[in-house]
């Protein structure tokens, strides 16, 4: 499509979306809804485009014979395998929900437990990569909260977990608030760039 | 009441926005030193020079959600790294976790290389989606790291805890890691996890850090201010409970 008339069509739309969100005029929400509608179904064809991306990248890997290219023949096979009994025996079949809770979920919490050490590893090596007062307040923080929190069977120090929550409720959530708040601008200014075409990743400028 | 408050800052947003466009280009822009962007520059010119390649992960923000804007600036990033590295042997690569960035980021990039008149050299496969969910992203994202000669890995947009994955991918290949992330418990790992993370709003100066147009440091000033704005409401907000009158 013609760049100018594409950064039309998005300006244009976007501008619809935005002022059907704040004006209470009942033809701006109509179109807000229809067109966040279309926007949803674009996406979901845009899913079905990224996964024959998939597909592609990993494909050209087995033939050009690339590093790992055992792993790529094995996610493509297991992608088609699954499609293939998708499609014969419909999503909600006992057999596709015991692969989804045998093998997707169990893979997922696995990865979940390695970033547990992970994390712990790279505590650990904060301090050979920067050493200054933020760093020493992080751990030392970090540190008397784990400390606070760790459950005592004998129950007689759950005036620390008080201590503990208010440190999380206070100085954290403060600190998180203030941090959401410059995000939450940083954001609004970026979405109006878009909008006002700016920036065009549609098509780029 | 709250919808029409909303109205008006993003109407007087818009106003600053187009104004400091204005008056920006008649003076060049001035940057605090972040040292994260001052790091990107030299290796994204080592990464050209040396034949290595920069890998750009936008995270798993849905331009649908709240969190698309994070991805946008990442986009932005982008736009301006694929530039300065056009003309390298080995093209960026960017791994995405949601389906239109994936596509979008293969626009960009073909822009970036029609920009730099070099658009035979744009392959689409350099715009990967590499998973839909969390871990299946950062699953997909760290071979590329590993496998593909990567100098230098930017992580920016919308991720979660998976971001650890990722800069320990990039640490073991001894790469230079930039990392900037929208949630602030991300911040947090990225904080114990990089050397020089991004905090905050740090991530919507990336593009006007790496040398883009007089609207994107109009845009930086135009956030600050609002940011002081923000500030005095919170500030009589406070007084006036203290005087009761709210």
């Amino acid at each position: 499509m013609n760049r100018p008339f594409a950064a039309a069509i998005a300006i244009a739309i976007g501008l619809i979306v935005l002022l059907g969100y704040f004006l209470p005029i009942p033809v701006l929400s109509v179109l807000r809804l229809e067109l966040v509608q279309w926007a949803i179904l674009l996406a979901g064809i845009a899913a079905l485009v990224g996964v024959f991306n998939l597909i592609s990248v990993h494909w050209q890997k087995i033939r050009r014979r690339e590093r790992g290219n055992f792993y790529s023949a094995v996610l493509l096979l297991t992608m088609f395998v699954t499609l293939a009994m998708g499609l014969l025996l419909g999503p909600t079949h006992s057999l596709m929900q015991s692969l989804v809770e045998a093998v997707i979920i169990p893979v997922e919490a696995s990865l979940m437990a390695l970033l547990a050490v992970t994390l712990v590893y790279a505590s650990i090596r904060l301090f050979r990569r920067r050493v200054d007062l933020m760093t020493v307040v992080f751990l030392l923080t970090l540190l008397l909260v784990l400390f606070l929190l760790t459950p005592i069977p004998s129950g007689g120090l759950s005036g620390l977990a008080d201590l503990a929550r208010s440190i999380i409720n206070v100085p954290a959530s403060g600190g998180a608030r203030g941090i959401l708040l410059g995000v939450a601008l940083g954001a609004l200014v970026t979405g109006l760039r878009v909008l006002l075409g700016m920036d065009r990743p549609y098509g780029g400028k | 009441m709250s919808a029409l408050t909303g109205f008006g800052v993003v109407l007087l947003a818009v106003f600053l926005l187009l104004a400091m466009t204005f008056i920006r280009r008649k003076s060049p822009p001035v940057f605090r030193e972040i040292a994260a962007f001052t790091r990107l520059r030299r290796a994204a010119g080592l990464a050209v020079e040396d034949g290595t390649r920069l890998h750009v992960s936008l995270g798993r923000g849905g331009l649908q959600s709240a969190r698309g804007a994070s991805a946008l600036a990442g986009l932005a990033l982008l736009r301006r790294l694929a530039e300065q590295a056009s003309g390298s042997d080995r093209p960026p690569v960017v791994t995405s976790g949601d389906a239109v960035l994936a596509y979008l980021s293969q626009d960009t990039l073909e822009s970036a290389y029609k920009a730099a008149g070099a658009v035979e050299l744009f392959r689409a496969e350099t715009g990967r989606l590499s998973g839909l969910t969390a871990f299946s992203y950062a699953a997909g994202a760290i071979p590329v790291v590993r496998d593909e000669n990567v100098s230098a890995s930017v992580l920016i947009g919308h991720f979660g805890p998976e971001a650890a994955l990722l800069t320990e991918s990039a640490e073991r290949e001894n790469a230079f890691i930039l990392a900037a992330a929208d949630e602030p418990a991300t911040q947090s790992i990225l904080f114990a996890s990089v050397q020089d993370p991004l905090i905050g709003e740090e991530l919507y100066a990336a593009a006007a850090y790496a040398g883009a147009e007089t609207s994107h440091a109009a845009s930086l000033q135009v956030q600050d201010i609002l940011r002081w704005l923000v500030v005095l409401a919170l500030l009589a907000g406070a007084a006036m409970k203290l005087a009761g009158l709210l």
